[in-house]
């Protein structure tokens, strides 16, 4: 008890420079777990893909679309239990800041093998019957204060002209996991609209960016797979199918040099506060090299005043810990907000938590190592003539 | 008012050495990432900039932003090709390229991850038309043939992209014949053959962009009302540098928010830390400052001297950041650019400008963490301090 008295005593004699100090720590602690927390984001569409759904797209790249033919061989193919499939749309909401994804679907097909996607029953019938009609996710409308019955014009980049849609639905995301700012709409709208322009391609009119394929058993993706792609092997248009996580993990890997960046900065930010903490630590030390050296004339062991200095410097850097992940969880939403549709899942998972706990734990321990290598093995005198 | 000479104040940094040597390293890292950033939305700039000639236009289809959105039939191309205004080689050709682009996924050397690159189709027009353009290995593609030419970053960063490989796409292997330096522009990052073999192997109609040569790079405004009016066309014209800089902007900006807000936060803690060193500074030599004012040193002149000491601090954190900073510059990156779809490669690039920029940053970390602990110490009365002492 004595000791705990005495530890926070002395952890707390300079307040200032304790105060300093924990601003450093809340400040690292919390830019550390906001990084993490972007750079799972960019996970996200992977974490929350199923294993039983593939996706297959076009073996020269996702911007070669496939016939629409394709569908009924892939449903065929032992092991699919139910093939739909989607169009990257590339719309303009009025302007290019307004970015959020949007995809013509096969609707009754599409919501079936997306259980996650939950619409209430009346939307749902509202949105099959209406041909012009699209739904949304929860954040998506709420950002832009949609109703059910308003009208979304968007200006295609793939598809030109103006686009407008009904809003039929808005669906709830089964889980905090699930994308709710996504726009879906129906295919067939797109397909006839591009058929009746004049000098339509019509190569492109029947075309479709990607097939999503449900199968039974997720033991049987990579055997399913390789089924559909021979199907199609040496066709005019050859297919490149993966699971759903390879396929979002793929995205992920074009954008690596960033997040390699990322990841390396947030371990940056934790190595900025050791030095902050144990620049502290070795001026507390050298201050009270007076003080050491009186313990240690009083009987205690070497260890014991290393010992004191290591538990000083670990209760500075767990306040400072607790208090920046406390931190974390606002700021966290805030930052959610504020980049809205770029990274539609942002979340603080609880390994993120638990890394930001073991930093500062560390920082601590690393902080006080030098001093405590120096005290354990200073002269007794000289720490006696020593005036701090 | 006399005031206190440097080397008393570099020689304190100096007494306490670990403390001193600890401060700056934070200091530095937050300078290195400050610097990098910046670099690299300098890179990335410097490259699509450079990708873009002065006198050339592209068009595109109206609203198509990027080249692999957009599509150009024949006969609209026949249009714009016969727009007065247009210069003329050595041989009296239009300088005219109608291009096809499509982008094709490719495996990277090494890790074998897969990512998009653009593939252009042009002829020997459209390597007139980007003067920045050489071989660096080997020669251009035939005509009419299976031949392409990669761009120096695609050679070296894809398999099977380099000079006497082969690449398999579009239905057919297509031999490499050569490498292409495009100085450090966007080309580096494509892989190029003929246009009519391009557009059939993809098996499309249309072309996606044109590149047109003006004859007079202050007539693109007459080219533009031209394309405008003509209601056959529905494309829209756009000078080659605008439209590479539009290109690279949403990136650019992007790397650089995200690493103005982590600097930002970065040097919290760097200030912090300036601020710890310069208050134990204050603490350790309050009988020093006593004596200094009753030798008869102003106020002032003490303010000034704790003030030049964290500035100094600051000034080498800065200085070995911006150090390591620089050796970035001989790396080589490359990403997934969003707005294209495809791959970039490009170099971080350190300006003159992007290095007193880090420099004002590092004495504006000093500058905020010296402020507080300088100004207490000019405060203290000479009697308490010496004293104290």
């Amino acid at each position: 008890m004595l000791l705990l008295r005495l530890l926070l005593k002395n952890a707390f004699r300079h307040k200032l420079r304790s105060a300093l100090t924990l601003i450093g720590l809340v400040v690292a602690i919390c830019a550390f777990g906001l990084l993490r927390t972007i750079v799972d984001a960019w996970y996200a569409g992977a974490e929350a893909s199923a294993s039983t759904r593939l996706v297959t797209r076009s073996a020269v790249s996702l911007t070669f679309p496939l016939p629409l033919s394709y569908g009924e061989r892939i449903r065929a193919v032992q092991g699919v239990s139910g093939v739909s499939w989607a169009n990257w749309f590339g719309g303009v909401y009025v302007t290019e800041r307004n970015f959020f994804p949007q995809f013509a679907v096969d609707p009754t097909s599409y919501l079936a093998l997306y259980p996650e996607y939950v619409l209430p029953n009346v939307q749902r019938q509202a949105f099959l019957r209406d041909r012009q009609g699209a739904i949304v996710g929860r954040k998506l409308a709420d950002k832009f204060g949609w109703r059910v019955g308003d009208q979304i014009p968007l200006r295609g980049t793939i598809y030109p002209g103006i686009w407008s849609f009904t809003l039929r639905g808005i669906y709830n995301g089964v889980d905090a996991s699930t994308d709710e700012q996504q726009l879906l709409f129906h295919w067939k709208y797109l397909s006839e609209t591009i058929r009746q322009r004049p000098g339509a391609n019509p190569a492109r009119v029947d075309s479709v960016g990607v097939y999503i394929i449900g199968i039974r058993e997720a033991d049987d993706a990579a055997l399913i797979s390789q089924r559909i792609d021979a199907l199609f092997r040496n066709s005019l248009a050859e297919t490149l199918t993966e699971t759903e996580k390879a396929f979002q993990l793929s995205f992920v890997s074009m954008s690596e040099a960033i997040l390699v960046a990322l990841q390396a900065v947030s371990l940056i930010i934790v190595v900025i506060i050791m030095a902050v903490m144990a620049n502290t630590m070795t001026m507390t030390a050298r201050e009270r090299l007076a003080e050491y050296a009186t313990l240690r004339v009083l009987g205690f062991s070497p260890g014991f005043v290393v010992r004191l200095l290591a538990a000083e410097s670990l209760l500075i850097a767990l306040v400072g810990g607790l208090l920046g992940i406390a931190l974390t969880l606002p700021l966290a939403a805030f930052v959610g907000q504020a980049v809205g549709t770029l990274l539609p899942v942002f979340r603080v998972s609880e390994l993120t938590l638990l890394l930001q706990l073991l930093a500062a734990l560390l920082v601590g321990v690393v902080a006080a190592a030098w001093p405590a290598w120096r005290i354990s093995r200073f002269d007794i005198v000289a720490g006696l003539r020593h005036v701090g | 008012m006399k005031a206190l000479p440097l080397s008393y104040i570099a020689r304190n940094l100096w007494v306490r050495r670990v403390t001193t040597v600890l401060t700056a390293l934070g200091m530095a890292l937050v300078v290195y990432v400050f610097a990098t950033v910046l670099m690299m939305s300098e890179g990335i700039r410097a490259t699509l900039v450079a990708t873009g000639q002065p006198d050339n236009v592209v068009v595109l289809r109206k609203g198509a932003g990027a080249e692999i959105n957009s599509a150009l039939a024949r006969a609209q191309a026949a249009v714009v090709e016969s727009l007065p205004g247009i210069a003329t080689d050595a041989l009296g050709r239009r300088l005219v390229s109608k291009e096809p682009v499509a982008l094709i996924n490719l495996p990277k050397r090494g890790s074998g991850k897969p990512s998009n690159v653009t593939v252009r189709g042009t002829s020997d027009l459209g390597l007139a038309l980007r003067p920045q353009v050489r071989l660096a290995a080997g020669r251009m593609f035939r005509p009419g043939t299976s031949e392409i030419v990669t761009g120096r970053a695609i050679a070296g960063g894809f398999v099977g992209a380099d000079r006497g490989e082969t690449l398999r796409f579009g239905g057919r292997d297509w031999t490499v014949v050569g490498v292409l330096d495009a100085g450090r522009s966007g080309f580096d990052s494509e892989i190029w053959g003929d246009s009519e073999q391009m557009i059939q192997a993809f098996r499309r109609r249309d072309f996606s962009s044109m590149v047109v040569r003006l004859a007079d790079a202050g007539d693109f405004e007459r080219t533009r009302t031209a394309v405008d009016s003509d209601p056959r066309l529905q494309l829209e014209a756009k000078p080659e540098i605008r439209f590479y800089a539009e290109q690279s902007e949403a990136l650019a900006t992007f790397i650089s928010i995200l690493g103005t807000a982590l600097s930002v936060i970065f040097s919290i803690g760097a200030i912090v830390g300036a601020m710890i060193t310069m208050f134990a500074a204050v603490a350790q030599r309050v009988g020093e400052i006593g004596t200094l004012r009753a030798l008869g040193f102003r106020r002032r002149a003490v303010l000034v001297a704790f003030l030049a000491e964290a500035l100094l601090l600051a000034l080498v954190g800065g200085g070995v950041g911006l150090a390591a900073a620089s050796l970035m510059q001989t790396v080589n990156i490359s990403t997934t650019n969003f707005q294209t779809f495809s791959e970039l490669a490009f170099r971080f690039t350190l300006t003159p400008g992007i290095a007193v920029k880090t420099l004002l940053f590092a004495l504006l970390m000093g500058l905020l963490g010296g402020f507080i602990p300088a100004w207490r110490a000019a405060r203290l009365s000479i009697v308490d301090c010496l004293r104290e002492a």
